[in-house]
């Protein structure tokens, strides 16, 4: 990072990134439910309604797969729409305007249509939301040619990502994570910085074992990761930052220099992109492994409520430290 | 346009309704006089009858005259240009369909009865409007321009199709004429059409939107949706809804409970017209006030253009298994091209001589465009990658090297 920062809030880095190309472009707008007066469910429009006006900070009607296609016909027609979800679970609702239309508006036209649109919201959990507020949606979308999926785990990512997001001419899935919107980071105010697309980051580094996370579960991964070099394991967390396209070569580099692997992150363990990491890992690195990789997921279950079982459910530290001493050969 | 007026329940010869529960024809019959007065009875047009009610516009009388209240004012030219485009979508449909059973092409979704509403309601827009097809619509792309060719191409898949070989036949888009892609699911496009328009409208783009959608597609979430939103945000969007009877084997009785699905605009707050929809006339009437509606700032309108489909829902459906022949007659004898032709023979000296040069004609024009699309290779293993993104990215680009290397499937050179 060079130039100029500014220490702000993970929800205000991403409505920097927002607020950078809505002046830089006229085509760029937000519509969701209760961005504009309401400021937005969780706060991250806050402001934008007065900056902009109504025009262009859209207070939508409740429904989901309504605005979502909306906003579809009006990136067909030039527009750069943003869609906020309240969350990702209710995109669920829009899932075949996404995955029918945005997904493949460009392949189906034989080029003539696209749709250059950003779909955000938070992800995954956030605290005793149940099992239809928890949803990792991110494995849903990542499944899709057509989409990009991207997940930043800092403030400076929150707001580079975006920024790319919105001048990307293919359909962006954002996601965020209500228990990091108020993470507080350093952001570049240059407003050309941008955080390009299928380029990891290095969180933290180490030579005996990679944990491979993104989102929230960065941050998770880099407790464990201090709790571990107590023990003497020595432990480097990749921030993938971008799901789909994703940086084959930087899983391969990294492993090829720690000879093992734990991939740590929030959804069920049941395929998803935690697996397509795996598969990449295995496939392209198979002789550079010392020991199979291990995946930290969340239970197969879905969510509780109940804040002592939720625990148990999504992944913790302490799942991902016994993950590593696993793969490490350390008994616990 | 006015919006609803109740209209009266039309007299009506049809068949019980065929509900399993008899539901909905159960407050037609024994004490429930109560209903009945809130007019809640079987959804409207599965009798030609229907179309006589006095709600519905109409224009093109029985015995071949206008009616001066609701008459266009075509030129002689421009009726005969309808009506060979009414005809050529005619002679695809005959023609497509036996391909498909001869195994030529894998699938086709036609328009057969329907011609008048389609191609009188693309005939109405102007050059900057946009169409959002549903399926059954090429004769209204062809009538915007999408070459005869480019359509034939789209039938077969190959490298000359518009859309590269990617979709199912009928599934074409055409950007140049302004009709956008075609997606199987139902309604999704309405949505789709409200957000082009309004976003035109915020961009002060002079145009409108038509989006096209069966009686069936009201049942979706999108139609409410994009009605909703057409009446807050005042788009220049005009739905049209071909009521055409079925919803594949769906009657329109079991799709709603509304007595017509014109009225369901008032709920929306746009005014919602019933149109005669083999009655090429009064579609382009109805048609015309929505776009000029839609010009003057003054936001959507649903138009529900009572017509019928007089074939199956497309060559993977038979009829047969759920609608008796007979019942198809009363509606064969409002064929909106042989009210047309009639109109012609009386008013602009058209003979049966003309009309069999005109047809031949069309005929030998698609024999060559399927001669050529037939004749034309498939798109190239490379151009698969293509438009999945903006641009092709590594791992696309590694998956198509890795094609063209082989092995590969039997057929593919």
């Amino acid at each position: 990072m060079s130039g100029p920062t500014k220490s702000v809030r993970f929800r205000e880095a991403i409505r920097m990134g927002m607020v950078e190309e809505m002046e830089r472009d006229d085509r760029v707008y937000i519509v969701g439910e209760e961005v504009g007066h309401y400021q937005g469910a969780y706060k991250v429009t806050e402001g934008m309604l007065e900056k902009f006006g109504p025009k262009r900070v859209i207070d939508a009607p409740i429904t989901e797969s309504g605005f979502t296609g909306i906003s579809i016909g009006a990136a067909m027609v030039g527009l750069r729409p943003i869609v906020e979800y309240m969350t990702w679970n209710f995109s669920a609702v829009a899932f075949d305007q996404i995955l029918n239309n945005a997904a493949k508006m460009r392949q189906m036209s034989g080029g003539q249509l696209h749709v250059p649109i950003v779909f955000r919201a938070p992800n995954a959990s956030a605290k005793q939301v149940g099992s239809q507020h928890s949803h990792a949606m991110e494995h849903f979308y990542a499944h899709v040619p057509g989409l990009k999926v991207v997940a930043p785990a800092t403030c400076a990512d929150a707001k580079g990502l975006m920024k790319t997001a919105i001048r990307d001419d293919d359909p962006v899935l954002y996601m965020e994570s209500e228990t990091l919107y108020n993470l507080k980071g350093d952001v570049p105010e240059d407003p050309e910085f941008t955080v390009p697309f299928g380029k990891a980051s290095v969180a933290r580094q180490g030579g005996d074992v990679t944990i491979v996370s993104w989102s929230r579960m960065v941050h998770v991964s880099l407790q464990a990761a201090e709790e571990l070099a107590k023990e003497g394991l020595d432990v480097e967390v990749i921030d993938l930052r971008s799901l789909r396209p994703l940086d084959e070569e930087a899983l391969v580099a990294n492993v090829s220099k720690t000879h093992r692997a734990v991939v740590a992150y929030e959804g069920w363990p049941y395929g998803g992109v935690g697996a397509e990491v795996v598969d990449r890992i295995q496939r392209l690195a198979f002789d550079e492994l010392d020991a199979p990789i291990e995946r930290v997921t969340t239970l197969d279950y879905p969510m509780p409520y109940n804040a002592k079982l939720e625990q148990h459910v999504i992944p913790s530290a302490e799942r991902v430290i016994e993950a590593v001493k696993r793969v490490a050969y350390r008994s616990a | 346009m006015s919006s609803m007026s109740a209209p009266k329940p039309a007299a009506t010869e049809a068949p019980a309704a065929d509900a399993l529960d008899g539901s909905n024809g159960a407050s037609h019959v024994g004490p429930a006089s109560r209903v009945e007065s809130l007019a809640v009875g079987p959804a409207v047009a599965r009798h030609p009858g229907d179309t006589k009610a006095a709600d519905v516009v109409k224009c093109l009388r029985d015995d071949s005259t206008l009616d001066p209240r609701t008459d266009p004012g075509l030129s002689s030219a421009e009726v005969i240009a309808l009506y060979e485009a009414m005809l050529r979508t005619r002679v695809l449909d005959d023609r497509l369909v036996a391909l498909q059973r001869q195994g030529r092409i894998g699938f086709h979704i036609g328009s057969l009865g329907e011609e008048a509403s389609i191609i009188g309601s693309a005939f109405a827009l102007r050059p900057q409007d946009w169409l959002f097809p549903c399926y059954r619509e090429f004769g209204g792309a062809l009538w915007r321009g999408m070459p005869l060719q480019r359509y034939v191409d789209n039938m077969f898949g190959n490298a000359n199709d518009p859309a590269k070989g990617r979709q199912m036949p009928d599934h074409y888009c055409f950007r140049q004429a302004k009709v956008t892609s075609i997606s199987s699911p139902i309604g999704t496009q309405i949505t789709q059409a409200v957000g082009f328009a309004w976003a035109a409208k915020l961009k002060k783009d002079d145009l409108a939107a038509i989006v096209y959608f069966g009686e069936g597609a009201t049942s979706s979430n999108e139609f409410h949706n994009g009605l909703n939103f057409a009446g807050v945000f005042k788009t220049p969007t005009i739905f049209f809804c071909r009521n055409n009877g079925w919803a594949i084997s769906v009657p329109t009785e079991r799709q709603t409970a509304s007595r017509t699905f014109a009225e369901k605009a008032v709920a929306y707050g746009m005014p919602g017209v019933r149109v005669d929809g083999n009655d090429i006339f009064a579609v382009i009437k109805v048609t015309r006030d929505a776009v000029e509606r839609a010009a003057r700032g003054e936001g959507s309108t649903l138009i529900e253009a009572m017509t019928y489909r007089l074939s199956g829902h497309s060559t993977s459906d038979d009829p047969k298994a759920y609608r008796p022949d007979g019942t198809v007659d009363p509606w064969r004898a409002q064929d909106p091209m042989a009210r047309l032709r009639r109109y012609l023979h009386k008013h602009h000296g058209w003979t049966d001589a003309r009309d069999k040069e005109l047809e031949a004609s069309l005929d030998a024009d698609l024999r060559e465009a399927i001669k050529a699309a037939e004749a034309t290779a498939g798109p190239s293993l490379e151009s698969m990658f293509e438009d999945v993104f903006a641009e092709v990215p590594w791992h696309l680009a590694e998956q198509r090297d890795e094609l063209v290397r082989g092995p590969r499937a039997k057929g593919h050179p």
